[in-house]
């Protein structure tokens, strides 16, 4: 089903109610989203940064260490990871252009694939943290299997790195979850409200971040 | 640059002028909730007013008490422990809850949309929602300090904080997290609203320097604050799930901690003086009828301290066995950053050169400011150069120094623009004699207070020390003396303004004939900001013809 794409610019007879009252426009309104959202990004951008740094500090310092211990994670479903959370990056594209054009069931579909998809990414990272701790890599466990101490510097940051992109990609399912079912209860109008491209563009910085940290923490083991 | 359309009148839902005090933003219902709920950035300013100024005599009591203490040598009043958590408390509330948030927050969020002729910020619930994140953040470091304290400094260094204190460090460390997310809330706030709610007609180069001020306080704010969130990550997921990336028994290294956190710590040194110059530009040119020296330089020198700022972080560690080399650098880096900040001084001084000055409270409080900010800079000066912070690393002469910057500097600031706004905040005017007064005692007071505490620090007195050899006890006795005439000048304030609002005298829209569309609307101003749209015409501060100075003795 395809939505008449409503006026951009509303006169002044016409104002969308997706337009707040304090704009001038609905092109005024989009703008400031827009750019709010991209500058939170590069806020998000900073505080990983600053776990990326102390990364790169450590991998310096300990090469050796950080290769043995990178070793151990699991590549297996991290790899199989990667693929599911560029897919859904996919998915998420494709429902931003639906929405863009009013194509409500696309954009349901879309949306409902997403957040299949990133549930699956927890449910395989959850099993992955099961398997970690089976093996006792958690860097305050009696039986932490590597003996160089930085190993548990590598240890401290997969938990810390993962963790928090896990945050992550929960607030992003929330967020997808409550736009699909405003979507279904078709409570905005897709065309002039601009929340599935700000949800699009923040679920594309958490697949980038994710494309770092999988060459990090998964990769950099089986270089040697 | 805005190719935005500027909607023209927009008379839906507004009646026309002449009822102005019905209309008002802060009358339109006065229930309590009302204002909780509220997403009027001018109601959001006074909910900070009220919050920060609560925060700001919680840190006052602390600080009360640290001179209590150090008025004699012996460590009577408090306990070392106790000492080490009144310190801490202090630095915390008044870095993260007082002077961080106070003019960006206050200020900026009445005054930004109001310069720029904006109805509202662009996102009004995110900055409601950045106050209550304030105020939970807040209540965090507050309960920390209630059921037992913290003890670690305001700088939280490893391995001390994450090994070894037995305190509510995560607990404070959460509190200012959260807070790292108003503060966030806000500079993105301020820097979508400043590119996209502009006015046609006002450009970038004729946006008042107080909005150029709070712009690059925005930049620093966002840019800094997630290192600050990633390092107190970093320290509590050490502390309370052992994933510890600072413990030296694995290889970690404590030094890196304080990378990252002087990192944003230094940025905010910035944070915490930048809004104040713009504040102190608009009093100033106001109060000398001035047109303010040199527009452009002052806008690039706010953006060069802003930019400059994020690379000179290494100097709060030259002591730490840092590289000799990146010592020289950031030392070096240090020094480029006074270029800047000397430029706004002396265009300050330029501006009032053959102005009329009045001397209203505000502009006391102004030109305080222009001489302690000077006095703080320069013996900035002094801890950027290795050899001379060799010898006064942590001593008192570094609390004289940033207290200058913060305090003398900062908070004069804040009451300056707290009087110059005071009447279209209000609508009100307050008691000028009582605040010249308060003004001037603020100046002494704090000159007292302080300049002790920089020839305590060259001859040698430690921060951080609750008991002291004899020697020291003249310097501290005056330092002491001087927090009780401060503590009145802080209080004086609180008393008038009070009173104003109920027995002051109300406020015409533009009590200090100055420029500026905030002066266009009524005091208070009505819910939507302007009745009409403002006029924008000639340069922000046309305060006397281009290209020559004013003539004619006053306007009156």
């Amino acid at each position: 089903m395809t939505e008449a794409a409503a006026p951009s610019t509303p006169g002044r007879a016409i104002r969308s109610p997706a337009l707040a009252s304090h704009f001038h426009d609905l092109r005024q309104q989009h703008a400031a989203a827009d750019l709010g959202l991209w500058i939170f990004l590069a806020t998000e951008i900073l505080f990983f940064g600053g776990l990326f740094a102390a990364y790169l500090v450590y991998a310096v310092l300990y090469p050796d260490g950080f290769l043995d211990a990178a070793a151990e994670t699991e590549i297996v479903i991290g790899t199989i990871n990667t693929a599911l959370l560029l897919t859904s990056g996919l998915t998420a594209a494709l429902a931003v252009k639906a929405a863009g054009a009013g194509m409500r069931r696309s954009v349901t579909m879309l949306i409902a694939v997403t957040i299949g998809l990133g549930l699956v990414f927890l449910g395989a990272k959850g099993y992955e943290y099961w398997l970690d701790l089976d093996h006792h890599l958690y860097p305050t466990s009696p039986e932490f299997p590597l003996a160089a101490p930085p190993a548990k510097l590598f240890w401290s940051l997969y938990w810390t790195m993962t963790g928090l992109h896990a945050i992550h990609i929960l607030v992003g399912l929330g967020t997808w979850g409550i736009i699909l079912f405003q979507t279904v209860r078709r409570s905005f109008s897709l065309t002039d409200n601009s929340r599935i491209r700000i949800a699009g563009l923040y679920w594309g910085f958490v697949d980038l971040m994710w494309l770092f940290i999988w060459p990090l923490l998964y990769l950099m083991g089986r270089a040697t | 640059m805005s190719d935005i359309p500027y909607r023209d009148v927009d008379v839906d839902g507004e009646k026309p002028g002449g009822r102005l005090m019905e209309e008002s933003y802060l009358g339109e219902r006065f229930s309590i909730w009302s204002w909780l709920t509220t997403t009027d950035h001018k109601r959001i300013g006074i909910l900070y007013l009220i919050s920060t100024t609560l925060f700001f005599f919680i840190g006052g009591a602390a600080a009360t008490m640290i001179r209590l203490e150090l008025f004699t040598p012996a460590g009577d009043l408090l306990t070392d422990d106790g000492y080490n958590k009144v310190f801490t408390l202090h630095g915390v509330v008044m870095v993260w809850f007082f002077l961080v948030p106070v003019i960006p927050s206050v200020l900026g969020n009445f005054l930004v949309p109001l310069m720029i002729g904006a109805k509202d910020l662009a996102f009004p619930r995110l900055n409601l929602l950045s106050w209550y994140l304030n105020i939970l953040g807040g209540t965090f470091a507050v309960w920390a300090m209630l059921s037992g304290g913290v003890d670690t400094g305001w700088t939280f260094y490893t391995p001390y904080s994450t090994a070894f204190a037995n305190t509510h460090v995560s607990l404070t460390a959460i509190g200012v997290f959260i807070s790292g997310f108003s503060t966030i809330a806000t500079g993105v706030n301020m820097i979508v609203t400043v590119h996209t709610m502009r006015p046609p007609g006002m450009g970038w180069f004729r946006m008042p320097l107080f909005v150029w001020a709070i712009y690059a306080t925005s930049l620093i704010m966002l840019l800094s604050t997630p290192v600050l969130a990633m390092v107190l990550t970093l320290l509590v997921t050490e502390r309370l799930l052992g994933l510890g990336i600072f413990d030296p028994n694995r290889g970690g290294d404590p030094i890196l901690f304080q990378h990252l956190f002087w990192f944003y710590s230094h940025p905010a040194v910035y944070i915490m003086i930048l809004p104040g110059m713009g504040v102190v530009t608009e009093v100033i040119t106001c109060f000398s009828r001035r047109r303010v020296f040199g527009y452009a330089a002052m806008v690039y020198a706010l953006l060069a301290i802003a930019v400059i700022g994020f690379f000179v972080w290494g100097h709060h560690m030259f002591t730490s066995g840092q590289s000799m080399y990146a010592s020289l650098t950031f030392s070096f880096l240090s020094f480029i950053v006074a270029v800047p900040s000397a430029i706004k001084v002396f265009n300050w001084i330029a501006t009032m050169y053959r102005g009329q000055i009045t001397f209203e409270a505000s502009m006391l409080y102004a030109m305080g400011f222009v001489g302690l900010f000077t006095m703080g800079g320069l013996t900035g000066l002094f801890l950027a150069s290795v050899p001379v912070d060799l010898h006064l690393h942590d001593t008192y002469f570094v609390v004289a120094h940033f207290h200058y910057i913060m305090v003398g500097g900062m908070v004069s600031a804040f009451f300056a623009g707290l009087h110059f706004w005071w009447p279209k905040i209000t609508g009100r005017l307050y008691p000028e004699t009582a605040a010249q007064i308060a003004a001037l005692l603020m100046f002494f007071g704090f000159n007292l207070t302080f300049f002790p505490q920089y020839i305590l620090g060259n001859i040698g007195m430690p921060r951080r020390y609750h008991a002291y050899p004899d020697a020291f006890q003249v310097w501290h006795v005056l330092s002491s003396a001087g927090a009780v005439i401060l503590a009145a000048a802080y209080l004086m304030p609180l008393g008038y303004l009070v009173w104003s609002l109920i027995w002051g005298k109300r406020a015409p829209s533009n009590p200090w004939r100055a420029s500026g569309l905030e002066w266009q609307t009524g005091s208070p101003p009505p819910k939507h900001n302007f009745l009409a749209n403002p006029k924008i015409e000639g340069s922000v501060y046309d305060y006397h013809p281009a290209q020559q100075p004013r003539r004619e003795p006053s306007d009156d």
